[in-house]
């Protein structure tokens, strides 16, 4: 039993940590995500240099085949500058193919994906609030070798910089990843709340592909990847949600009001407390949501549940309350508290809600 | 990162559960000799001050196997591994970093051995949260110290032998937290008087005592003169693993859902209820991450980092769990929630409605939630003292 990150673990935090205040402040983090398509081609390239981008793929594919507990950390860390490289997304189709594709295919896409040349993302659900397969209406039908899809792909995170998709839809056989090249079909940017987190529709009707870039799916892996997906989003919230947390605790030791700090007031001090103890909780439970997906899986979907489903709630009123405790600074386009309120509204519907969670643990704990 | 026990930590909990299998016996089976038994063989086993350096009559134990002995022992209901819980919580610990050789030799056996049980003097009337500021007063008078003065709401005075008293020796001083000092007194010296108080719950666990020219021998006092801040601090500091607390949170939450299965709303099973599934759901989360919390930290401590404040974040959650959980069932369990032992619909024999009167144990003593938080506010996030 140990429950801590090792040294390679915590020095891949600090070049995480580093390259963010170097390469990546908050002053570029508004200009990328205020260019038409959100992308940084080499900050994109220097993440693949550092390894980032192969983590999780195996060696013989070119990545450094390392668990999801080495990922996180990435996305933790990241996540402090609320970096807008689509890391995420990528290392979640990267997970799928793993699960999901043939030899051939690994081998086609797996090499591509490390080396960051090509950039991947995945597109799971098309209803909006609703995790199951049922949820999956884009529709493949195959005649001979060809396969044509049929719908629309309403909400495709990171689909802007993409040159590669995988797109859920339901096949002949039931479910499949489509694998679809950016220049086949129309990706329509969907403005939100978060612009650091870009979300697009991809029209895939009538488009043609073949049956080699079809991935079968089973039902249990959607819900893996789903799973993943939490983990992944989660790993974020803990990084932004301490972010705003230091933020907010620094400027309520400078801000005086009636004579004092306000942080010397138990009406913001105790709010700033709480808003540790939620963010260690949902740390810690995030943290070994991450090791039970390679080390665990049949404790994955109750451990991503936990954490998804606290740290949802938790990180939006911390959301709130970093913000609020700021005053009217903290409303203020440019001040960045409010960058990360928004994280808050994007992840929280992410791979399901509370409300999702918190039912599915009162299924799988017996009731 | 690994989840998974090494095999030496396998070996240990497997140990634990062997000795469990065969010497506790189920609670219908125990005669009144029982617990006496069940005291000598984990003290034989070196199981009571576990961690305690053997100098001591303690075993050495790991901090990992230490959380495992009371993850298994609290998993087993097994009654506790002595009948002096502040003396092994923080009385015994204290003596050991503070005491005297022959306060040592004098009071850590009886410790050990269940002989003796200690409550904790430190609360007063005017002065509870605000811990530093205590008045009850000692004076040197020659070879003794000369106690007067009043404590309450200690937890344990009616039935224990010994207590550990916080006094002021010094009232000229810039710094609350100095001019304190610590004494190890016996109930039955001559001016000491209890009055237990009858608490909310009908129960008679706290009292007050006053201290009237209580005669306390140099030899008893612990640590320097005006040095009782910190040996308060530090010995309260020994007492950091709540896993014991989260199996015993989890053993609630079995019952609490077997509750939930049983009952009935509005007509329709309760268990279907997306209220009932979401507030039971959230108590699981919250007692997972009292857990995880705890072993991150635990690894902290095994890997000599310094820990802060953290634990209050698991005392804040307890806190709340302990409200929440007991005032949750008697909700669902409407009219009959309401009765208590001995009524004819009273659920669980009046569990939940006896704990739903009595979680200020846990969640006033040691702390109050808002004197967590400001602990966490200020020690961990650096805000400025209030």
């Amino acid at each position: 039993m140990n429950f801590g990150f090792t040294e390679e673990q915590n020095l891949l935090k600090e070049q995480v940590q580093r390259f963010m205040k170097e390469a990546c402040p908050m002053t570029r983090v508004r200009e990328i995500t205020a260019n038409e398509t959100p992308f940084d081609q080499a900050l994109w390239q220097q993440a693949a240099e550092l390894g980032w981008l192969g983590l999780t793929i195996p060696e013989n594919y070119g990545g450094l085949g390392l668990k999801w507990i080495d990922l996180i950390v990435v996305l933790e860390a990241a996540a402090e500058g609320l970096c807008p490289l689509p890391i995420a997304s990528h290392a979640l189709a990267s997970t799928a193919i793993l699960h999901c594709a043939s030899q051939d295919q690994k081998s086609r896409w797996l090499p591509a994906m490390a080396s960051g040349e090509a950039v991947v993302t995945i597109g799971l659900y098309d209803e909006a609030n609703w995790i199951a397969a049922e949820a999956v209406t884009a529709k493949a039908t195959v005649d001979g070798d060809t396969v044509t899809l049929h719908g629309k792909k309403p909400f495709v995170n990171d689909a802007l910089a993409a040159d590669y998709m995988l797109l859920a839809v339901q096949g002949p056989n039931g479910l499949a990843l489509a694998a679809v090249g950016s220049d086949q079909v129309e990706v329509t940017a969907q403005p939100t709340i978060d612009s650091t987190k870009p979300m697009a529709s991809v029209d895939i009707d009538g488009v043609q592909i073949t049956t080699a870039d079809l991935l079968a799916t089973s039902p249990e892996q959607l819900a893996f990847l789903t799973d993943c997906g939490g983990v992944a989003t989660t790993a974020e919230m803990v990084g932004a949600g301490a972010a705003i947390l230091e933020m907010t605790s620094g400027y309520a030791k400078d801000r005086i009001q009636f004579g004092k700090p306000i942080g010397q007031y138990q009406g913001v001090k105790h709010r700033l407390a709480d808003m540790f103890v939620d963010l260690e909780s949902y740390r810690s439970l995030c943290y070994f949501a991450a090791w039970a997906v390679d080390d665990s899986p049949q404790e994955l979907a109750k451990a991503v549940s936990m954490a998804k489903g606290y740290a949802s709630d938790a990180f939006a009123q911390i959301g709130i309350d970093g913000v609020g405790l700021h005053g009217a600074i903290g409303f203020t386009a440019d001040y960045d508290a409010q960058l990360y309120l928004k994280r808050s509204k994007w992840a929280r519907p992410m791979y399901g809600d509370s409300d999702y969670h918190m039912d599915r643990i009162a299924t799988l704990g017996g009731l | 990162m690994d989840f998974d026990y090494t095999p030496q930590e396998q070996s240990f909990r497997e140990e634990v559960r062997g000795f469990i299998a065969e010497h506790l016996p189920p609670k219908e089976q125990r005669d009144k000799n029982f617990l006496a038994t069940w005291l000598e063989k984990v003290r034989a086993k070196g199981w009571v001050g576990f961690a305690w350096p053997k100098e001591f009559g303690g075993s050495d134990g790991g901090l990992m196997e230490q959380a495992i002995l009371k993850e298994e022992m609290s998993l087993a209901k097994a009654p506790p591994l002595g009948t002096s819980m502040m003396g092994l919580a923080w009385v015994g610990p204290g003596i050991m970093e503070y005491g005297t050789e022959e306060q040592k030799q004098k009071f850590i056996p009886d410790i050990l051995d269940s002989k003796v049980t200690w409550c904790t003097g430190y609360s007063e009337p005017n002065h509870g949260s605000d811990l530093a500021a205590i008045q009850c007063k000692a004076e040197l008078k020659g070879d003794h110290y000369v106690v007067n003065g009043q404590k309450i709401w200690t937890t344990g005075a009616p039935w224990s032998q010994w207590i550990i008293l916080l006094t002021r020796t010094d009232f000229n001083v810039t710094s609350k937290h100095d001019g304190i000092t610590c004494f190890l007194v016996p109930m039955d010296a001559p001016g000491v008087e209890v009055r237990p108080i009858q608490n909310m719950a009908g129960d008679k666990h706290f009292a007050e005592i006053f201290f009237t020219d209580v005669q306390v021998p140099v030899e008893n006092r612990l640590g320097a003169e005006g040095e009782g801040w910190k040996v308060t601090v530090s010995a309260l500091a020994n007492e950091r693993s709540s896993i014991g607390e989260v199996t015993q949170l989890q053993a609630k939450l079995d019952d609490l859902k077997t509750l939930v299965k049983n009952s009935r709303r509005q007509g329709k099973p309760a268990a279907e209820d997306p209220n009932v599934r979401r507030t039971v759901a959230k108590f699981e989360v919250k007692i997972a991450a009292m857990k995880y919390n705890g072993l991150r930290y635990l690894t902290k401590q095994i890997k000599g980092e310094p820990l802060t404040s953290e634990t209050s974040v698991n005392k804040l959650h307890r806190a709340s769990l302990e409200i929440e959980m007991d005032d949750f069932a008697i909700e669902l369990s409407g009219q009959a929630g309401l009765q208590l032992k001995g009524g004819e619909e009273a659920v669980d024999g009046g569990t939940w409605s006896k704990g739903a009167l009595n979680w200020p144990n846990v969640v006033i003593g040691g702390g109050t939630p808002n004197i967590q938080r400001n602990i966490i506010a200020e020690r961990i996030l650096g805000q400025p003292k209030d």
